[in-house]
This record gives structure tokens, sequence and C-alpha cells, in this order.
């Protein structure tokens, strides 16, 4: 009667979460398992820091039952996904707004990074540096673009069109360039 | 441009970690506790959209879920602040209207002292509650009122707090359990308050209208003045209602027979509470088969129990007809039965501290003692923070060891149960000799924490127990923390009964009136499976079962597992049937559908019951056809009733007008002998029922 775990492996996204919305605990089960490193990966794009990252993506997994119920079968789950994340970490950075820690998140890296490479450490120093000067609508844009998503995929995500992203992204351009030069030249 | 952010994008992912694989399991655990939650409060992910009460609590849950620990730890203190002032015995004195004495469960030691335990010492139990406070006292109930309520209030709160159920966001144990509370502090106290007095105008309601020599009211002084915890974290198990089926579509129903009683008991302390119970914790065919029915018993030469089928006309509904299908077992001569081997697994966790759980337990375990034989063997496991063997194999004449041992018993410390149930497993292996039948018998509040965490490896593991020939029941004490969904299932795979003990009477009718039954299994794996004949029958519909359906080729495979009838049970299963051509055909009949086979049949339908002899792994079968036959008689009338009953209370879509006044006077008109009380009490729950849902 119901699909075995074998046939879940080839059951696509869309069909698990539409089980998962109807009730079944093993279709939601398998989706998360499924999505759930990408998912962290993203988190930590967002936050910039390896704790935040963890605890984003514990409040995201803590909201998502709920949440299911507002996933509709026309969009794709990783689309679906990523905008239930970007509200989760606007929400935490709302939150972390009243205790005037709004940047933390990079900030905090500098102090827990433990890389060995000291040429690694240069860019990430400089990652670092690059993400947090961008606002958080470049980086969460950024963000997007990065994890191989179209300018109208991240569009859909974030609920705005597709020429806002792509000039997000070209100001984000901007901006690192002008990060890099700045650096280069000291 | 693009070289850009390539560079970024290798940067980047150069930079991600790996997730911690840790925080990882633990997330993805939350996460489905969340969804499972979600899942249980909302029934069983109904197709409709969020409306009314249900999207409402959707919202309080979304609430919750979006909360992170910050807020939540903020929102919850002060909410927590308040609970103090409820759940302490000063704050409590403030709210709550001034209560009756506290009575405590040892004050009925002195009246159930007597040899004999019939009604008319439940009837002196009655009067025992008028009786001042300073009735018979014995060592362990050497607390003061004050202390008592002060136990009682907090083990309430740890209840209330340590939830399952409700969404958790933060791995600190603080903040998971102080995430359970509900939104407005304000409301809770109203709640309370109001809940205190309508529990107070039920009481006062009950004992005066019927001269009930078991009206349970008296015999549940706690309902009194406790405030009831919010039943928050109880899962209860169930499935949607029985569809109606279209019988040219679906013409076969295959169902295992249930004997559980559980549902209905805990039907009843809701309503003895003042509340209608949730739905979900209604399963009809428990509420059926909790009243023992006189239905003729099978010959001796025959099979183990007698299958009889009557038709008769739906009360509900006048266009159709009800099939009711009984089951009767045989009562072997209890002299003759072989010795018992009993193994009490008890829980003795803190939460089991409360005059309803371990009191009520001990209690009723004395009561137990009495119905055994000599020969007969007793032995008692402990689980908590000191798990271990109370009491070797003793022999059920040596009463007074057994008697200390019982009284022993003390709740306390954290559910660390490492082995609890292998080690009862093992001192049950040990006890068995051949032809002898053993069985352990597990006592809890819902903390399931016994030995094996996994609740899937649980089940395995008792199924796997179940092949050596140790059985497993279930008694559930106490409301709040009742794992009513773990319950079943343990019970189920364990050849056992699930039972939940609200009163003392609850206990005799479990463990003494009908512990042959309870103890000594004729038929394992009973199946039933019904072919309509689509010729008579367009539609039909099973009502209850739900939990208990199999599928059609389960019927035939005797590796399924099934319900176990035991001795002098009776189960009854009813159908509602459409007749063909009836105006309350619901589904339109199909055009084009093939014309019928059998249109010269005058047969309703085809039943057929699977069953294996204790101790044997090949099923037989029983078949009968069901005609147009018999007529209700006082038994199938009152079944009817309570079958009603359990809609009404669970989803009253069939019944048209057809309400509580009709229910109780179906009830009440067939009551018959009733030598024990059970259908008076029946009725009773009805009219509480009627009153609440107005």
């Amino acid at each position: 009667m119901r699909p075995t775990t074998v046939m879940r492996m080839m059951t696509n996204d869309e069909d698990l979460a539409e089980a998962a919305a109807a009730g079944d605990g093993v279709a939601f089960g398998s989706l998360l398992d499924r999505h759930y490193d990408r998912l962290f990966a993203f988190c930590f794009r967002l936050t910039g820091s390896r704790s935040e990252a963890e605890d984003l993506t514990q409040d995201i997994c803590a909201a998502l039952p709920a949440k299911l119920a507002s996933y509709q079968r026309r969009a794709k789950v990783t689309t679906w996904l990523y905008r239930v994340a970007v509200n989760a970490a606007h929400d935490r950075r709302r939150k972390r707004a009243t205790y005037t820690k709004a940047t933390e998140g990079w900030g905090d890296w500098e102090i827990n990074r433990t890389a060995a490479n000291q040429e690694t450490d240069a860019q990430l120093d400089w990652l670092t540096v690059a993400m947090n000067q961008l606002g958080d609508d470049l980086r969460d844009t950024l963000a997007l673009v990065l994890d191989d998503m179209t300018h109208a995929q991240a569009a859909d995500v974030l609920g705005i069109s597709e020429g806002t992203v792509s000039w997000r992204i070209s100001e984000a351009k901007k901006m690192l360039r002008a990060i890099k030069q700045k650096e280069d030249m000291t | 441009m693009t070289d850009d952010l390539d560079d970024l994008k290798s940067m980047m992912a150069d930079a991600t970690p790996r997730p911690d694989a840790a925080r990882r399991a633990e997330n993805l655990a939350l996460a489905q506790r969340n969804f499972d939650a979600l899942q249980g409060s909302q029934g069983d992910a109904r197709p409709t959209a969020g409306t009314g009460p249900k999207g409402l609590w959707t919202g309080v849950k979304t609430m919750m879920n979006a909360m992170t620990s910050k807020g939540g730890l903020t929102a919850t203190t002060a909410l927590v602040a308040c609970g103090f002032l409820i759940l302490t015995p000063q704050g409590q004195g403030l709210l709550r209207p001034p209560s009756p004495p506290q009575i405590t469960m040892t004050e009925f030691d002195g009246t159930l002292r007597g040899p004999v335990v019939t009604e008319t010492a439940v009837g002196e139990m009655q009067t025992a509650d008028d009786a001042p406070v300073s009735a018979v006292r014995e060592e362990t109930a050497l607390k003061t009122p004050a202390t008592d309520l002060a136990f009682e209030n907090s083990s309430d709160t740890a209840e209330a707090m340590a939830s399952d159920a409700a969404p958790q966001l933060s791995a600190s144990p603080l903040i998971d359990a102080l995430e359970v509370a509900p939104p407005a502090p304000q409301d809770e106290i109203a709640e309370s308050i109001a809940s205190t007095t309508t529990r107070m105008r039920v009481a006062g309601q009950v004992a005066p209208t019927e001269a009930m020599p078991t009206a349970p009211a008296a015999v549940t002084p706690k309902d009194d003045y406790r405030v009831a915890p919010t039943p928050d974290t109880e899962a209860f198990a169930n499935a949607d209602s029985n569809p109606l089926q279209i019988t040219a579509e679906t013409p076969v129903s295959t169902f295992s027979i249930d004997v559980d009683t559980a549902s209905y008991a805990v039907v009843r302390s809701s309503l003895m509470r003042g509340q209608l119970p949730p739905s979900e914790a209604v399963r009809i065919e428990e509420l059926i088969n909790y009243f023992p029915y006189d239905y003729a018993a099978p010959d001796t030469n025959e099979a183990p129990f007698r299958p009889t089928v009557s038709t008769f006309q739906t009360p509900w509904n006048a266009d159709t007809q009800l099939v009711h299908i009984a089951l009767q077992g045989q009562m072997p001569a209890i002299a003759d039965r072989s010795p018992l081997n009993l193994v009490f697994l008890i829980d003795t966790s803190g939460s089991m501290d409360d005059p309803a759980k371990l009191p009520l337990l001990k209690q009723s375990f004395r009561l137990m003692l009495d119905q055994l034989r000599p020969e007969d063997e007793v032995a008692i496991v402990e689980y908590a923070g000191s798990a271990g063997q109370v009491l070797a194999p003793t022999a059920a004449s040596e009463r007074t060891t057994i008697l200390r041992a019982i009284q022993s018993l003390g709740a306390g410390g954290s559910t660390n149960g490492q082995g609890g149930l292998e080690q009862a497993y093992s001192v049950a292996e040990g006890m068995a000799e051949n032809g002898e039948v053993s069985r352990i018998i597990l006592a809890t509040d819902g903390d399931f924490n016994v030995g094996l965490s996994d609740p899937s490896a649980l089940t395995d593991f008792i199924a796997d127990k179940r092949e050596t020939g140790t059985y497993l029941s279930v008694l559930g004490f106490g409301r709040g923390n009742l794992d009513d969904a773990t319950m079943q299932a343990l019970a189920q795979n364990g050849n056992g009964t699930a039972a939940y003990i609200d009163t003392l009477s609850e206990a005799q009718k479990v463990l003494v009136d009908q512990l042959s039954g309870a103890l000594f299994p004729i038929a394992g794996d009973v199946k039933v499976q019904v072919e309509f004949n689509s010729a008579q029958i367009a539609e039909y519909r099973l009502i209850g079962y739900e939990t208990r359906a199999l599928r059609r080729e389960d019927f035939n495979n005797d590796a399924v597992d099934a319900g176990e009838l035991g001795a002098g049970h009776s189960v009854t299963a009813i159908y509602e049937v459409t007749p063909v051509g009836s105006p309350a055909q619901l589904s339109d009949p199909l055009r084009y559908a093939p014309a019928a086979t059998v249109a010269g049949s005058d047969e309703l339908g085809f039943l057929k019951l699977r069953y294996k002899a204790p101790g044997e792994a090949v099923s037989q079968l029983i078949q009968t056809p069901i005609r147009q036959a018999g007529g209700p008689d006082s038994e199938a009338n009152f079944a009817t009733a309570v079958a009603g009953f359990g809609q009404l209370l669970r989803n009253p879509q069939y019944l048209g007008d057809w309400g509580y006044d009709e229910a109780i006077a179906l009830a009440a008109a067939n009551r018959g002998e009733d030598a024990f009380g059970y259908r008076t009490e029946a009725v009773q729950l009805m009219r509480l029922a009627q009153s609440l849902s107005e």
C-alpha cells in the first residue's frame, strides 16, 4: 500500500513534500534528510558562522512541519525550502538587532576559525570582510546565486523581481571589486 | 565579472563547514517530533482547510515554532511565574473555591481489606468518602493534606512541562520544558478556575441523580479538588473514521478483533473531569467491547468461540440496517487452568507519585492477588532510578511476602530503566515450565523508557519475545502523560491487552472480574473478513476498528498478527449497511456497472473468521453466510447504543438527528441484568456527555 523505502529513493522532492503535507511522517523524514546538508550550507552562507548556521538550521527544522501546510505543489521544494530559510534568517537577524549585535555573525567567525592554511586564511579573511560589508539584502541574494540558483529562481525565493536580483548581484560585484581594489592597494 | 563570482563561489565552498553530525541528527529528530506532534493534534491530516479550532491550533503551533530560544524564554518565564501562582499550594488557596476534604487512596485500605470485595464494598467506599479524613491511615499515608497537594501539583507541573507533543526549539532542556506553555497566562488561570468549578458542578450532579452502587464520582475523590493538567502530552492511537464503502468497488472488509478497553476508561476519565474526551481518544470498538455481553457460548467440542450474526434496522437511519457480528469465547473451567506466571513490571519513576498512580496500582494488585491460586507465581521488577527485581519469583501462597514487596514500592528518581523490560522477560522465561502461561504486566503512567528508547525497536523486541510464549499486557495509570499510542502498540505486539485504570472499580473489573479472560488466551490472531453481496448491499460502513484494519490479503497470511481472544471474552463488530434501492444510498449507482452476478442469492454477505489455537502457527477457518435474520435482542441493542454514543463523541456525521437522548434511551432500556453495574455507568456517562456537549 505505502511506498517502500526503496521506492522512496526514486520519488521526487515534490511528491515527498506533498505526501508529508498530507501527514506522511516517513516522507517528511526522508525529504529533510535529503536536503539537510544543502540547507545547512545555505544557512552558513546567510550567517557566516558555523554555530549561527547550526542554530538557524535548528530553527528551520523545528518550524518546518508547521510550514509544510504552506507548501504548494507548483513550487520546487528547494525554492520553498530556501524561502523558509531566508525568512527564518530574517527573523533571527531582527531579534539579534534588538541586542545590537546585527553583524556579529561574520565577526564571530574571525574568532572561531581554526583554518590551518595561511593562504586560505587570508582568503577567508577577505571573504569575512567582504560579506560583512554587504548589506543583508545583498548577502541573501548572493548566497542564493552562489548556490547555483538562476536569478529567476532567486527572485522567486526572495519574492522580488528578477531585475532586482540582477541589480543586487551587480551591486554586490561592484562592492566586492571595490573591496578587492582597496586591499590590493594596501 | 563572472570571474569574481566564481572565485567567491569556490572560496565560499571551501569555507563552508560540514554540518555537525550530532546536531544534524538532533535537528532531524526535532523536526520529526514536531511533525508527529502536529499530526497528532490535527487528527490524521484531513485535507480540509485550516478552519475553526484546528486553524487556531495550527496558528499557535506555528507561533511556538517560530519563537526562538530567547523569545521563548522571555515569554515563557512570565508564564511560569503565573504557573507557580496557580500550582503552588499557597497560590492555589487564593485561586480555588474551597475544596472538599482531601482523601488519599490509602483510606480505602480499611474498607477493602475484607476478604471479598463486592459491589457492596464499593458502595461502602462511597460512604467512606463522607467520613472525616481521620479514617484508617497507614504508615505510607502519613502525609498531611497540604503535602499531598504539593506533591500532586509538582507532578502536574512536571507533566505539563515534560512535553513531547509540544514543539521544541532549543537543545536546552529548560527551554524545552518551558516551550509547552499555552499562549496567555491569564487565560490559563481563568481556565483552571473554570474547569475546577465545572468539575465541582459535575461531581455534584452525578451523585444524587441515581442511586448507583458504582457511581464513579464517589470512587474518584481526586477529581473534586484537583486542577487537572491540560492533557497536552497525551498521545492517542487513532485513524480517520472508517469511510463509507461502495460494495461494488470494495466488497471485502477485513479487520482484527480488539478486546482492549483502554479507550472507554479514558473517555470516562475525561467525562468525569468535566471535559468531553478528545475525539482521537475515542475508539468505538473499545467502547463497545468494554462491556460483557451475554452472547450464545460455544459448545465444548466446537471451535473456541462462536460467531452470531443478526441484522436489524439502524436506530439512527430508518433506511439502513445494522449487521451485528458477535463472537463469544468459551469459558474453560477455571478450576483446571494451568498455573500462571506473572511478572509485574512497574514504573516507579517520580511521576508515578500521584494518588491516581502508584497507590492505586498497589491497591489494584492487592485485589488481583486474591484471585491467584497457591501454585501461581509472582515476581516484581521495577524500573526507575533503582531498576531491578523487587521480588524474586514467589508462590502466590506466600501472601505476606508479596504484599510487603508491593507495599515497599516507592516512586522517586528519574526513569532510568535500562534493561527493565529485558529483565522482566528473562525473569518470566526463568519461571516458565511446560504448559504454564507466562505474562508480563507492565504498569506505567506513560513513561515507556523501559531500556529500549527507540519505539520501533521496542515493538520489535516485544514481537520477538511473543514467539517465546511470554505475553505482555499494559496497564495505564493517571492522566496527563498517558501515551495511549505506545500502550496500544506494545500490547498489540505482545499479544496482550491494554487497559487504562482510572478508578479502583476499573481495577476490579480488569484485574478481578475479567482476570481469566485477560490472562488466558483461547484463540490467537483472530481476524474477521466480511464479503458483502453487491446484489443486496449497495454501501456499507464498519463502525470503529480503524486502528485494526487489515489488508484483504492479510486475512489468509498467518504471519500477520491480529488480536487475541481471552477466555470468556466477547467481541462485537457492527456494520451499517445500505440495501440496494434504499433511499439512504449516498452514492449513485454506476450506469456502466457489470450486472450483479449472484442476483438470485438472498445472502447479504459472507463472514469468514480465522484464528489460531493457542501456541499453534497454522490458522483455522470458520465461515458462515450473513442472512437477513435475527432482529435485535437487548445485547445487540445495548452494543448499538454504545456504538452511537461513540460516534456522537467522535464524528456524528452519519447519525442525522439521532442524539444523546436517543442513545441514552436505547442504552437505558437494554441494560439487561448488568450484575456489575457497567451498563448503568455507561448510561450515566452518556448523560454527562450530553450536558457537557450542550
